[in-house]
């Protein structure tokens, strides 16, 4: 597309970021030419986020460069991106409920008429154009409250085709399209690219990559590990350039003894989230569930729990049937889910340990209506041994606890309450590789003991190595189920991203 | 790719419902009209709905500001306070100034309640106190001064000039003065949050705050405007509040800011920011005025005045909280429905 001398639009040179002790990017250094489809791609976790975020300006790298055509540049805020012509499409949509479709389009940037007011009339129009362009089915005075995932992030799109952008990134754009929608978004990309912009595209969808792309960049672990044309990468390369490694990560996995069938689920579906999901546990059994992040992983996860409705389908704990009402129901009946966000929607930061431990429990620690302050101590020492947390005591302060610490109190607050079916949601999130290899041993350990466990983790090595059957979910749907003996990464990562496995 | 009737279906269900907000409000009044209208035997005169009008008034005016800070999900009680000092310093210089131009001691008015309106926005934008203590905070300040300031004194009409006092005993065309100048403000208030492109900001700050900032919207900068508007109108509301009641001493006003938010609920303005419009907060008003000045003829006591108030509350965010939620499942389902009937045309 352009002659490989010419003066990069953006070039990245050593570009380094460290989050509270995890390196997020090491050294990243890359360029990307104008009039070109740059797709980077890359495992979760592997940088592609932060990347994105430095380039627009949200965060700061600790060390390195960014070079617009040529010059050093910095980037302070989204605004100042914007102003570059650098322009974002995220992968949580930022979208305003209460505001129509047109609105949102130009949200900040209302077209004026002649004493500077709204222009309600060119407003319409132009959205409607961007929206046509688009080929998408609502119109501009829809109002966005109810458009679902796939049309707010079309929404999204037309947002950043609304600004003059010279550099266009798409996180993931395509992640909630239907095959129509993609091909109209493909078509707008080519037409964006005849003009003169870049645009970074970011997806897990191998096929689409060397369908749009000319250059891919794949990262690793937050490292750079190449930039080629698309044209000499086959899928193969690029998933072995992803995965780089191999299973001899250790991964302390105990035998437990496999036993019955305690928890069933039939045809789960919520409408526009995911649909027709069935499968079982057995106790004693670790089962992963795989998929990219969107694929309606967690959401399945917070269905069962009882915190999202099911539009339809049935569940069974222990032959029994069981419907989830609520967490509180789905905890008295042996669920426990931990979830994803632990500093948000696990822990209560500014209390202690062993209140922390304690809240899920506290009905029998309060005979006769009154807490036991000793028992809820005794609770707290108890987890706090087994699991090694490291606090001084159970009054410690949970804020002040580091990231896997925290984790493992998280942990212990559900166990107390003495679940036989544990969900775990992305439970090594951001924590060091120490005390991920120690969250891994207690998975282990409790699995031995008979609980049964669905591991949700965006980490294959961590799904690869813990599970003892994976599940892989692919937008909404249960798409693949391999056992341990035949789990690959290459197998799971085709499951995932919708290729062939041949081509892996 | 156009399926123009889905396309109006979707829009019009949520348009329709908020239209049913405004709609409802006036079946409300209607009632209550109706009701007094056979209790009480003075209620259809015209003098009293000319006091229905010129208590309303006030309510508008301070209502109006209060309501583009409710939409950018904030609030702001210290309203009624500056309502009352205002409204003590306008008539101190009258008392002080026979002679001063009733023009410019209203722009005074405004001016210091900008200023205070001003603190507050500082003190939510700038320094990051949540809107709901930093209001709470300049209320009792802003009251102390008050308090101060008049040194437990107070000033009668007699001190005040006439051509103050005319403005809330005339009736050009029937209407008093004061209802007059309500509805100015609420017309350029609604011609304001519908033409000005950084009103609408407002309408988005409450929306998403977080999708605001990334759109590139100057948060911090809009959200001490809408404090600053609301602090003007309510300085606006005391000078106009020392023409209608002239006694004013440091107790005047208080619990003010509990009729205006009574008004900016019931009218629809979604405590949680992003959607409300003035029509609705003008009807909000007039509702409460009028079951207000029922009571009073009915001689009901202060108790079911303060209790009715309380309870419209409730029930006005009880039922926003539900038509959201069931308006937002419905069109959810719609949607979901249209894409499954796609996929099967497309045979996916």
């Amino acid at each position: 597309m352009t002659e490989p001398g010419g003066t990069p639009l953006l070039e990245l040179r050593g570009v380094t970021k460290t989050y509270g002790g995890v390196q997020a990017l090491a050294d990243v250094g890359f360029a990307i030419q104008p009039a070109t489809v740059h797709a980077l791609v890359g495992e979760n976790g592997a940088g592609k986020s932060t990347l994105v975020k430095i380039v627009t300006g949200v965060i700061h790298p600790d060390d390195g460069e960014l070079l617009i055509d040529g010059a050093p540049t910095r980037v302070g805020d989204p605004q100042a991106a914007h102003r570059l012509g650098i322009v974002a499409m995220y992968q949580e949509p930022t979208v305003f409920p209460d505001l129509t479709v047109a609105e949102n389009v130009f949200a900040g940037r209302h077209p004026r008429s002649g004493v500077r007011t709204v222009d309600w009339r060119a407003l319409r129009i132009e959205a409607s154009r961007i929206l046509d362009e688009l080929g998408v089915d609502f119109g501009p005075d829809t109002p966005v409250r109810g458009l679902g995932v796939a049309d707010r992030q079309l929404l999204e799109i037309a947002k950043a085709l609304s600004s003059s952008a010279r550099l266009l990134i798409m996180d993931e754009p395509t992640a909630a399209l239907s095959p129509n929608e993609v091909e109209n978004l493909f078509a707008t990309v080519r037409r964006l690219r005849e003009r003169g912009v870049a645009i970074v595209f970011i997806s897990h969808r191998l096929e689409e990559v060397t369908l749009i792309a000319d250059t891919v960049t794949i990262l690793r672990d937050g490292r750079h590990v190449a930039t080629q044309p698309a044209a000499e990468l086959s899928h193969g390369a690029i998933v072995r350039l992803m995965v780089g490694r191999s299973l001899d990560a250790l991964f302390p996995k105990e035998e437990a003894e496999i036993g019955d069938v305690v928890f069933r689920a039939g045809g789960l579906s919520r409408g526009g989230v995911f649909s027709k999901v069935s499968f079982e546990l057995r106790r004693g059994e670790i089962v992963g569930l795989a998929g990219f992040v969107g694929s309606g992983r967690t959401e399945v996860a917070r269905s069962i729990f009882g915190i999202d409705p099911l539009d339809t389908g049935r569940l069974w704990i222990e032959g029994e049937e069981f419907r989830p009402r609520s967490p509180r129901a789905a905890l008295r009946r042996g669920l426990a889910y931990l979830p994803e966000d632990r500093l948000h929607q696990g822990l209560v930061q500014p209390m202690s340990v062993g209140k922390n431990v304690s809240m899920a429990v506290l009905p029998e620690l309060t005979p006769g209506g009154f807490l036991r302050p000793r028992r809820e101590r005794a609770l707290a020492r108890r987890f706090m041994n087994q699991l090694r947390i490291k606090a001084t005591s159970p009054a410690q302060i949970v804020r002040s606890l580091s990231g896997g610490n925290q984790q493992k109190v998280v942990l212990s607050k559900w166990l107390a309450a003495d679940p036989k079916i544990l969900i775990l949601d992305e439970p090594t999130h951001g924590v060091d590789v120490g005390t991920k290899a120690d969250v891994h041993r207690t998975i282990s350990h409790l699995a031995a003991q008979g609980l049964t466990i669905l591991l949700i983790s965006s980490e294959l090595l961590e799904v690869l190595g813990m599970s003892d059957r994976i599940l892989v979910m692919r937008e909404g749907r249960l798409v693949a189920e391999i056992g341990r003996a035949e789990a690959t990464q290459e197998r799971v990562i085709a499951a995932a991203a919708g290729v062939a496995e041949a081509a892996a | 790719m156009n399926f123009p009737l889905r396309r109006t279906s979707a829009q019009s269900l949520a348009s329709a419902v908020f239209r049913l907000r405004e709609i409802g409000i006036l079946f409300a009044l209607g009632a209550a009209v109706a009701f007094f209208a056979i209790r009480a035997p003075n209620f259809l005169s015209t003098g009293n709905w000319q006091g229905i009008a010129q208590n309303v008034a006030i309510v508008i005016v301070v209502g109006v500001g209060e309501t583009l800070v409710v939409l950018t999900r904030n609030i702001d009680l210290s309203v009624g306070s500056i309502v009352g000092l205002t409204a003590y310093l306008s008539a101190a210089t009258f008392a002080h100034h026979t002679g001063a131009s009733v023009a410019l001691v209203a722009l005074i008015a405004i001016a210091i309640g900008f200023g205070l309106g001003l603190v507050n926005g500082l003190l939510v934008a700038v320094a990051r106190v949540p809107a709901i203590i930093a209001t709470l905070a300049t209320l009792a300040i802003y009251r102390g001064v008050d308090v101060q300031i008049t040194g437990g004194g107070n000033i009668t009409a007699y001190q005040l000039p006439d051509r103050f006092l005319k403005l809330a005993s005339t009736k050009p065309v029937g209407v008093p003065t004061l209802a007059w100048i309500a509805a100015g403000v609420a017309i350029v208030g609604a011609a304001a949050v519908r033409w000005a492109p950084w009103s609408r900001d407002f309408y988005a700050i409450g929306s998403n705050p977080e999708a605001a900032r990334f759109a590139g919207i100057p948060v911090g900068r809009r959200v001490i405007t809408a404090f600053a508007i609301s602090g003007a109108l309510a300085g606006l509301g005391g000078f106009l509040f020392a023409s209608r009641f002239p006694t004013v001493d440091a107790v005047a006003a208080k619990g003010f800011e509990l009729d205006v938010i009574t008004a900016v609920v019931i009218g629809g303005v979604n405590v949680f920011g992003g959607s409300g419009t003035m029509l609705g907060v003008v009807l909000g008003a007039l509702l409460v005025a009028t079951i207000q000045d029922g009571f009073t003829l009915l001689r009901i006591s202060e108790f079911w005045r303060l209790f009715f108030n309380g309870f419209a509350i409730v029930v006005a965010v009880t039922i926003d909280a539900l038509v959201t939620r069931r308006l937002q499942e419905a069109l959810r389902r719609r949607r979901a429905e249209a894409l499954a009937a796609r996929h099967l045309e497309a045979g996916t």
